[in-house]
């Protein structure tokens, strides 16, 4: 486990009085896909916005414990949130592009971080669109409103939107549950493309979903981190009856 | 059988108040449009000479003392209703923006010859004081329109600052935008419309303010050299002179209230059109 991208030790959110996160140990492989498995309301989303410092943008919320990327606890006083964040992309659930041209919202990033050059953008612009596999479709209307785009292309927009500032871990919540089967298996496989370049985490209720696309797995249950396993392993063989129940449909 | 009782009710209630609107309409215009084809509508609106005693209606001292007033209260009254909705919507812990939101909601209660008091008695001394002329002027009038109009501008600019997607700025944010990056950049640009309905409500709100302006701005019907000067906009016009006007005169004050009030439609259609433009 010397690949670790993220290694998390004793990780407890607090909303408010309320725990959302108990003492979550876990070390994410850079390069490979990890989902996040669980029942509505266990905290994969809590556990996938602390690994970039979102859940501080939320009043009353309580972070403790470590989370290390890159070598450093990005909780310490001294983090560049900033830059944490340029590192650490994150793509929600509702796919949401900004409301302004397709170019302008995969230039944003680039911009805001001081990038003004016109040629520079327009070269991050092509290939970041490229690389989440929008290009061809957009190529023609980059300066149309990006709100024209249908769910599953605004969806790879924000992607592109995210990669155009480079970052090496790209977080994703549950990016495919507002799409069409056609746009969520167009997304799955840019997922699979991306994984060789980037680290991915992903939270999904789709089974089937979580075990075509990643390849370790991890189960939440009440806020608690039940297993964790390489996927095969973990929908083959659970060592938890907890995690069985969960992926044979017991309950959740 | 209940249903269509309350619907007929409802209906009639709808009507009775449109009615009403139509009605004051063409009474004002019954009354002010003979007199402006009589003088002349060029005559009317650019003439500065307003003599009622001998048949001079032109309301342009009071066009340009309306517009003045105006426009001075938004030149400080918009930055001000901007960073306030701004600091409440996006920055405020919850409990300062409650207690400062009931703070400006105080302010739109207050009734309008209180601020024109608190104008005669500050800030038209304050003026004459340290800045010269004799403090009943168009620039006390911007001042308190200023401060008349920030519940308008903050109520609403906040309301369509808060509207916008917590998506967009949690997106702008995970990208290592700044809190300031995201609200210029991405917030005030997704609530443009709503802005622009606030700006041109308030301006609507300051443009037809009487009490207070009559009270501070000196009502002189001349074209003021400088901002220190006094002005008389069309609503103190029509305040001032409606107790003793009679025949022609009584007529010009109708049609100085006719302009007025095609003024406040225009800028509710520009109101109405951003708003259609931002959705
Ligand atoms: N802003 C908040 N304030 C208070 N409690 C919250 C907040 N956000 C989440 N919670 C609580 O924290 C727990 C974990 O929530 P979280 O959103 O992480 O769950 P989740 O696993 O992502 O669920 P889902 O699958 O429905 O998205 C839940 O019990 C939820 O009610
Ligand atoms: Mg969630």
């Amino acid at each position: 486990m010397n690949s670790a991208a993220i290694m998390v030790r004793g990780l407890n959110v607090f909303y408010q009085q309320y725990q959302a996160l108990h003492h979550i140990d876990i070390d994410i492989e850079s390069n490979k896909v990890t989902a996040l498995i669980g029942p509505s309301g266990c905290g994969k989303s809590t556990f996938l916005r602390s690994l970039n410092r979102l859940n501080e943008l939320i009043e009353g919320t309580r972070t403790e414990g470590q989370v290390v990327i890159d070598g450093v606890d990005i909780y310490a006083e001294d983090t560049d949130v900033v830059k944490l964040r340029k590192q650490v992309g994150i793509v929600f659930q509702k796919p949401s592009a900004f409301p302004m041209s397709i170019y302008d919202n995969v230039a944003y990033g680039p911009r805001i971080h001081g990038v003004n050059k016109r040629m520079v953008l327009d070269e991050i612009v092509e290939k970041s669109l490229k690389q989440a596999n929008l290009w061809e479709e957009v190529k023609d209307r980059l300066h149309a409103s990006a709100l024209r785009l249908s769910g599953g292309q605004q969806q790879r927009l924000v992607i592109a939107r995210v990669l155009s500032v480079n970052p090496a871990i790209i977080l994703m919540d549950e990016p495919a549950s507002a799409l069409d089967p056609i746009s969520a298996s167009k997304l799955e496989d840019l997922i699979a493309e991306l994984k060789t370049t980037y680290t991915i985490v992903i939270v999904t209720h789709n089974m089937q979903q979580a075990a075509r696309v990643s390849d370790a797995t991890a189960f939440f249950l009440n806020g608690h981190l039940i297993e964790y396993q390489p996927t095969e392993k973990l929908f083959v063989h659970p060592r938890d009856k907890r995690t069985e129940d969960y992926i044979t449909g017991r309950f959740g | 059988m209940k249903e269509t009782l309350i619907e007929k009710l409802l209906f009639f209630s709808a009507l009775v108040s449109i009615l009403a609107i139509i009605l004051i309409i063409i009474f004002i215009c019954s009354q002010g449009i003979p007199l402006v084809a009589r003088v002349g509508i060029k005559n009317f609106l650019f003439s500065t000479t307003w003599d009622p005693a001998n048949g001079q209606f032109g309301i342009a001292t009071m066009l340009v003392g309306s517009l003045l007033v105006t426009i001075g209260a938004l030149i400080w009254g918009v930055p001000l209703g901007m960073a306030l909705s701004i600091f409440l919507a996006e920055i405020a812990s919850p409990r300062v923006a409650g207690i400062m939101t009931s703070m400006v909601e105080l302010l739109a209660g207050i009734p309008s010859v209180v601020y024109g008091f608190f104008g005669l008695a500050v800030i038209v001394p304050f003026i004459r004081e340290y800045i010269g002329g004799p403090g009943f002027s168009a620039l006390a009038g911007a001042i308190i329109l200023g401060i008349m109009i920030l519940p308008t501008i903050v109520n609403i600019a906040c309301d369509a600052i808060k509207a916008v997607p917590r998506e967009y700025t949690e997106g702008s944010l995970a990208l290592g935008a700044t809190r300031w990056q995201t609200i210029s950049r991405i917030v005030l640009p997704a609530a443009r419309s709503g802005i622009i309905a606030a700006i041109v409500l308030g301006m609507g709100r300051a443009i037809g303010e009487t009490m207070a302006v009559v009270m501070v701005t000196g009502n002189v019907t001349r074209i003021p050299g400088s901002i220190v000067e006094p002005v008389r906009t069309m609503t103190s016009n029509v305040v001032l002179e409606m107790g003793y006007a009679s025949g022609d005169h009584q007529l010009a004050l109708f049609a100085t209230g006719m302009v007025l009030f095609i003024f406040i439609v225009i800028l509710n259609l520009v109101v109405t059109a951003s708003l259609k433009a931002g959705e």
